[in-house]
């Protein structure tokens, strides 16, 4: 038990001064693992970042419904109750004719034309109004049917109105986001495999250099294990500074853009929330770039050292 | 302790076996004497024991291990029971005596202060106390035998094999790395020594096993050098 830890120990010891003799040869690794892992980070920022726009356009969207005057109370409360259960209604407001004037003229504040027609108007022309919030914009049918089944549509003195405009922009946005996705994915899958073949080259060159002591190793009873130890903490090494330079080149793009750029979105990716929100969770995307840096070097290298440290004996 | 079977050991059937049918029998503690011309197959036999290579055929029993029922990720183990002087040394340059053999402790995860401790102590058995610091590079060929002497013997083990420990050393010296085997071999090692020296096998007065054309053409108690 004790000699296992001495050996742990020695392993991680020779991983450390091996990598410190080897820099010149990691550096081509460790730049690769480092533009894989900022692309990784990268687009788990653009995700979030997306997945916050689109969540706030969606909160700013809702239907409205008219609803008769003639309609008894009991009728709208019905309705309301009724669109309660639809799955895809998120919240619902009720504005009683008196609200929904309110409402109007807050809208319409500065447009004088349009508040003096409503004001000089003898009654009150606005009608009571039902205000749908839905969850997923795209299900949005769901509802559009429902309120344009014939008694449902009897109730309503208007066709509903949805603040239809944004739509566009939520379509873009996801838009966007899938392309980014699908991008990212190939990027990250490209890259990590680039990264795999050049940490396997390193690692065969620093076997090749080292064969001799490997060989006397193994003459003296060395566990391959104890052989191929090094290598694997040199590569989890590589892995590490490369977690910790991708964080680095992403905080200083967002430090860069926001001196640089005066506008806090870059096309649609939102810039000041992103760098916001690269802040909150800096710790666990921190974890995760180690993670990601750490997997990508233990893998390669266990690959690689099993291919040219195959023990055979003839 | 070391117990072989008929063993054979043919690397190209072209050129025929390197060993043919060798059956040998070693009593623990026992000092034996490998004689044979160059290329008689004395490092082959040597090679087998330390599983470097796989018999063709025939049967090896060392320490109570069968190496037909044994794992390749067994070996190390088997290799740390038996202490080698490769015919070649195979120091590491890049390491000074000191580290060269502290290397053998180190690899099997002995503690440093054990280290510390012992590696002195082989030093001084060895005589090359004050040359701890000296790169291989910067030894004569007797000192660096010495050193591989030391990383064999430094781990205690109970099988000591030496290729050739004298081969490049006048005899003052051949002579000491023998009173060093000699004086491991009264500690209780089994010592099994190939050496093309006339002089050190009449001294010695040992078990002389004669390789010729991979065969045994004599094996003798308290023997003289004859091929
Ligand atoms: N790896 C190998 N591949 C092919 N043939 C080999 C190999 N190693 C040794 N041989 C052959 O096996 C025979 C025995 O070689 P070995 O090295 O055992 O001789 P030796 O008795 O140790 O000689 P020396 O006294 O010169 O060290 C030789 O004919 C040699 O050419
Ligand atoms: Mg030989």
């Amino acid at each position: 038990m004790k000699r296992k830890f001495i050996t742990f120990g020695r392993i991680i010891h020779t991983g450390a001064v091996n990598f410190l003799r080897n820099v010149s040869l990691g550096v081509a690794a460790i730049a690769v693992m480092v533009v894989t892992l900022t692309i990784i980070l990268f687009s788990v920022i653009a995700n979030a970042t997306f997945a916050h726009t689109i969540q706030q356009i969606t909160d700013k969207i809702d239907i409205s419904v008219y609803l008769n005057d003639s309609d008894t109370a009991a009728q709208s409360k019905q309705l309301v109750s009724s669109l309660k259960q639809l799955p895809n209604v998120k919240s619902i407001q009720y504005l009683s004719k008196q609200d929904a004037l309110q409402r109007y003229l807050a809208q319409n504040n500065g447009n004088d034309t349009l508040l003096s027609a409503v004001t000089q108007s003898p009654s009150n022309p606005i009608p009571a109004t039902i205000l749908i919030k839905p969850n997923d914009l795209n299900k949005i049918n769901d509802i559009k049917d429902y309120l344009s089944k014939p008694d449902i549509k009897a109730l309503q003195s208007n066709d509903p109105s949805y603040s239809g405009d944004r739509k566009k922009a939520i379509d873009n946005i996801t838009g966007a986001t899938n392309t980014l996705q699908r991008i990212g994915a190939v990027a990250v899958i490209v890259f990590t495999v680039i990264c795999a073949l050049i940490i396997f080259n390193t690692i065969q060159m620093a076997i090749f250099n080292r064969r001799d002591e490997i060989t006397i190793m193994r003459l003296l009873g060395a566990r391959t294990s104890y052989i191929r130890g090094p290598f694997v903490v040199e590569s989890i090494i590589y892995g590490i500074l490369s977690a910790v330079l991708s964080i680095l080149i992403i905080n200083s793009a967002f430090i860069a853009s926001s001196n640089a750029l005066q506008a806090s979105s870059l096309g649609l990716l939102d810039i000041s929330y992103a760098s916001q929100w690269f802040g909150n969770n800096f710790l666990k995307l921190l974890t995760m770039q180690l993670t990601a840096g750490i997997l990508i070097g233990t893998v390669s290298s266990v690959i690689a050292t099993r291919r040219y440290l195959k023990f055979k004996v003839r | 302790m070391i117990l072989l079977d008929r063993v054979s050991k043919t690397y190209n059937k072209a050129l025929g076996p390197s060993l043919d049918r060798i059956s040998l029998h070693v009593e623990p503690k026992e000092f034996v004497i490998v004689v044979g011309q160059s290329g008689a197959g004395k490092t082959t036999l040597l090679r087998l024991l330390t599983r470097e290579e796989r018999p063709t055929s025939g049967k090896i029993i060392i320490g109570g291990i069968d190496y037909d029922k044994l794992r390749d990720k067994d070996i190390p183990l088997l290799r740390r029971k038996i202490g080698v002087v490769f015919q070649d040394f195979k120091l590491l340059p890049n390491k000074n005596v000191y580290e060269n053999v502290a290397f053998a402790l180190e690899i099997v995860g002995v503690p440093n202060r054990e280290i510390k401790h012992t590696v002195p102590k082989v030093l001084d058995i060895v005589n090359l106390k004050g040359k701890e610091k000296r790169m291989p590079q910067e030894l004569s060929g007797g000192e660096r035998q010495r050193v591989a002497i030391a990383r064999a013997i430094v781990r205690q083990p109970r099988i000591l094999i030496a290729d050739e420990p004298t081969g490049n050393l006048d005899p003052k010296h051949a002579w000491d790395v023998i009173k060093v085997l000699e004086k491991i071999n009264r500690y209780g090692t089994t010592v099994l020594l190939t050496t093309h020296n006339v002089e050190i096998v009449n001294k010695l007065k040992r078990r002389v096993v004669t390789l010729q054309h991979g065969k045994v053409a004599s094996d003798r108690a308290n023997a003289d050098y004859k091929i």
